[in-house]
């Protein structure tokens, strides 16, 4: 029952403990990147006129930072808590399908590795210069990448990067959503579900709703590259306006897809250094449903400024406000589980609330762009840039960070400074302030987003220095953070099965916990397992030895050899190589036989 | 006792093979509902013929609707068989399907070959865009299933797939049928409402 080691038992690896860990640090590494391209981006802006790179150069920045950020640094890192986290919440053994999760990862890794490869790979396609990363925008819009606008490989490298992470996405979004619905624990009924569990159910339905009608939109914009189609073209009677309104149909659901975790990790960290329950346990659960739904009714605010006519601006002005109350339901309930509580002043604490603080600033900007009058005003302006890092960073990182304190000890073993994570916290909240506030200033003075310099002229020359000074700051942040890890990892103290005194199941057991998770699955018969109530006393935790030997599925070598088929098909469109789709498939099909017929029992 | 929960209890007493397939079949709808919805929208939108009764065969695409049609029946009854352990039967009616996937292909195969040569291609205008990516991808999932049923009825050939696996064939029905129903609605919103 010891643990396998060496490189082989990771390659293979169908445990959804090592497979979340190679989710975070591979996720991590995309968010240094897409966090180097955001600062040589403020670098750039820092002064008027400035020369540190070209407007060329600059568009693949902006345009990588955001769908790195999006695609490769925030999604995946909730993914490594689903796949570390929501198993031992529901008292499972693994995932359902524990190889289609090991798929998931490689997939990810790999399309991650085929959208970055186009920072290096210009001389291939005779591009001459180095870089032909994406340059259309993290939104994609057509018609500025058809071919007769956007004619390198550039748009390419996007458009088949995202087909393939979105495979990823979607396989993994049907493997939780039965993890979480099938191996629960006996008597884990569905109110019973940690907050965060609840909340990965719910981005999970988004995900594999919302996949399918960008992966549709890409495939259209892939048809009019390569085979001569007319699905956004005017000249052909077709219209751009389609890429608008297949992106926003998934991208808004996207926006939910992204802070629905974190919004989950942050309610169940605040009732456990409250020592009290989540306050509206259900009406935080039902409004995490309600936003699900409503999430689907609200993308054309993102198309205000494109004319739709007063009636469906009226119509999708209101849906917009109308989301605003389950969201500030949430608020309300996070606040009243700190009221009274008798309040543990932990890292992880600090960035949940730190979380609830910046997300309603971000939230109150996202409710004055629902008002079309107003939206036209800031639309395309550093107003709406200011209002996406406040709900994305200041919202689903600052909530991650809160799970990366909480659960690190869990998945570790050894417990983060937490000297050093105040110093990250306080760093981290001062630096994003600094460079995204002033941007609510500069948006409305009129600097458009996504221009690579501005004149003195305008009168944002100290606000932009300012920004730049901040998100220096939050780069700091980050350094610290890492040295904290670094230092864990060494002279971390050792954590015991609970270091937090938490009420959920994860905590019953080691930390980091054996292969096999819990060596007798527990039977839970309220939704605060692990504490004492009026009503109940804990349960016991699991025995520390396992009262009978337990079966833990081998590894696997084909979900990754599956995996490697998508890439190179994807090789196929980029380098006009007919040929290499069919080894592509041809290395999928095998991969999925092999799977398909390898003794493996979970 | 000490298993994993997997295979033998689940919290919803359905089994997760088939619980994760009805959630791929619920992603599949968004999928091909934004195929049909763009046909929708660029219907006569097209600047340059031919137009969708110039060239549309309605009644040979209604025989390959009945073949796809038939070809559903065929899986029921590869299933039931599977399910009451009469093999030989189920290989024979798992064949049948696949055959008949086969020859729907082959019948949009003709199609497609006698539309390019009545000049409409998939850049000809909007609904040769249209109408092939949507038929396509379509076609596409039936010649999975094609190569699924195959894979299964060769399994059934060499004596590794019984009742015990009546799961897997019950699932691939699921995708099957699925596929089938998606058909109808495209024959009815693209061949039968011009």
């Amino acid at each position: 029952m010891s643990e396998p080691r060496g490189l082989k038992s990771w390659l293979t690896t169908t445990d959804h403990k090592r497979i979340g860990l190679l989710y975070f640090w591979t996720a991590f590494g995309f968010f240094l990147v897409g966090g180097l391209e955001a600062l040589v981006i403020r670098l750039q802006l820092a002064q008027p006129n400035g020369h540190v790179v070209s407007a060329e150069t600059y568009n693949q920045l902006f345009t990588m930072h955001g769908t790195t950020m999006v695609f490769l640094a925030l999604m995946p890192l909730a993914a490594s808590f689903f796949n570390y986290i929501v198993p031992l919440q529901i008292g499972a053994r693994d995932v359902a399908f524990p190889r289609l999760n090991a798929f998931s990862y490689w997939v990810f890794l790999l399309g991650g590795l085929l959208l970055n490869a186009s920072w290096f790979t210009g001389p291939l396609f005779h591009a001459g210069t180095l870089n032909v990363a994406p340059n259309g925008g993290w939104f994609g819009y057509a018609n500025l990448t058809e071919r007769q606008f956007s004619p390198g490989p550039n748009i390419d490298f996007w458009l088949l990067g995202l087909q393939v992470l979105g495979i990823s996405s979607l396989a993994a979004g049907f493997n939780f959503i039965v993890t979480i619905l099938n191996l629960r624990a006996p008597g884990m009924k569905m109110m019973r579900l940690p907050t965060f569990t609840w909340m990965t159910l719910v981005t999970q339905f988004i995900i594999i709703t919302a996949f399918p009608v960008i992966t549709v939109a890409l495939v259209f914009l892939m048809f009019d590259r390569f085979f001569g189609t007319h699905f956004y073209l005017q000249q052909a009677g077709g219209t751009p306006l389609l890429w608008q309104h297949l992106f926003w149909l998934f991208g808004h659901p996207e926006v939910y897809i992204l802070i629905l975790p974190a919004m989950g990790i942050v309610s169940d960290v605040l009732p456990t250094f409250s020592r009290k329950p989540l306050f509206g346990y259900p009406v935080v659960v039902y409004s995490g449903i309600l936003i699900g739904f409503m999430g689907w009714g609200v993308w054309s605010h993102h198309m205000f400024a494109v004319g739709l006519g007063p009636i469906a601006d009226s119509v999708f002005a209101a849906t917009t406000m109308l989301i605003a109350v389950p969201t500030g339901v949430k608020i309300f309930n996070w606040i009243a589980t700190l009221w009274g509580g008798d309040i543990r002043g932990t890292t992880a604490l600090h960035f949940a609330v730190g979380f609830i603080a910046m997300f309603i600033i971000g939230g109150l900007s996202g409710v004055s762009h629902a008002s079309p009058p107003a939206d036209l005003q800031q639309t395309d302006t550093y107003y709406v840039v200011a209002h996406i890092h406040y709900v994305l960073f200041g919202g689903t990182i600052m909530g991650l960070f809160a799970g990366m304190y909480y659960w690190w000890p869990k998945m570790t073993g050894r417990l983060l400074s937490e000297p050093l994570g105040k110093w990250h916290f306080w760093l981290q909240l001062v630096g994003m302030n600094l460079a995204f506030f002033p941007m609510h200033f500069i948006g409305l003075l009129g600097m458009p987003r996504r221009i690579y310099t501005y004149s003195p002229d305008l009168g944002v020359t100290d606000l932009n220095l300012i920004s730049t000074i901040g998100a220096f700051l939050v780069g700091v942040a980050i350094l610290v953070f890492l040295y904290n890890v670094l230092r864990t990892r060494r002279r971390g103290e050792r954590a015991s099965n609970d270091p937090w005194g938490g009420a959920t199941l994860e905590w019953s057991i080691p930390s980091p916990p054996p292969v096999y998770n819990f060596s007798v699955i527990p039977t839970v018969t309220n939704r605060l397992p692990r504490w004492s109530t009026d009503r109940h006393g804990p349960i016991q935790d699991p025995p520390a030895t396992p009262p009978a030997p337990i079966h833990v599925p081998g590894g696997s070598w084909w979900p990754m050899v599956a995996a490697l088929g998508l890439p190179l098909m994807a090789l196929a469109p980029l380098t006009h190589t007919l040929w290499i789709v069919f080894v592509g498939a041809a290395v999928l099909l095998f991969g999925i036989y092999r799977w398909a017929f390898e003794p493996f029992e979970v | 006792m000490t298993h994993a929960a997997a295979t033998h209890h689940t919290s919803m007493g359905l089994d997760s093979r088939k619980m994760a397939f009805w959630a791929f079949i619920g992603s599949e709808c968004l999928l091909f509902g934004s195929l049909i919805s763009t046909y929708l929208v660029y219907k006569g939108r097209s600047v340059v013929g031919p137009y969708p009764h110039d060239i549309l065969n309605i009644p040979f695409t209604s025989v390959s609707t009945f073949d796809l049609l038939m070809s559903s029946l065929m899986m029921v009854l590869a299933l039931a068989a599977v399910q009451r352990g009469d093999m030989k039967w189920g290989k024979i009616w798992l064949f049948a399907t696949a055959l008949l996937g086969l020859v729907f292909l082959g019948g949009q195969v003709i199609e497609f070959t006698e539309f390019v040569h009545k000049g409409l291609t998939i850049s000809t205008n909007l609904f040769g865009c249209t109408f092939f990516v949507l038929t396509g991808t379509h076609g596409a999932h039936v010649a999975v299933g094609v190569l699924w049923l195959l894979t299964l009825g060769t399994r059934a050939l060499q004596g590794k797939l019984g009742p015990a696996n009546a799961m897997t064939v019950e699932i691939t029905g699921l995708y099957w049928h699925f596929v089938d129903v998606v058909w109808i609605v495209i024959f009815t919103v693209v061949y039968l409402i011009q």
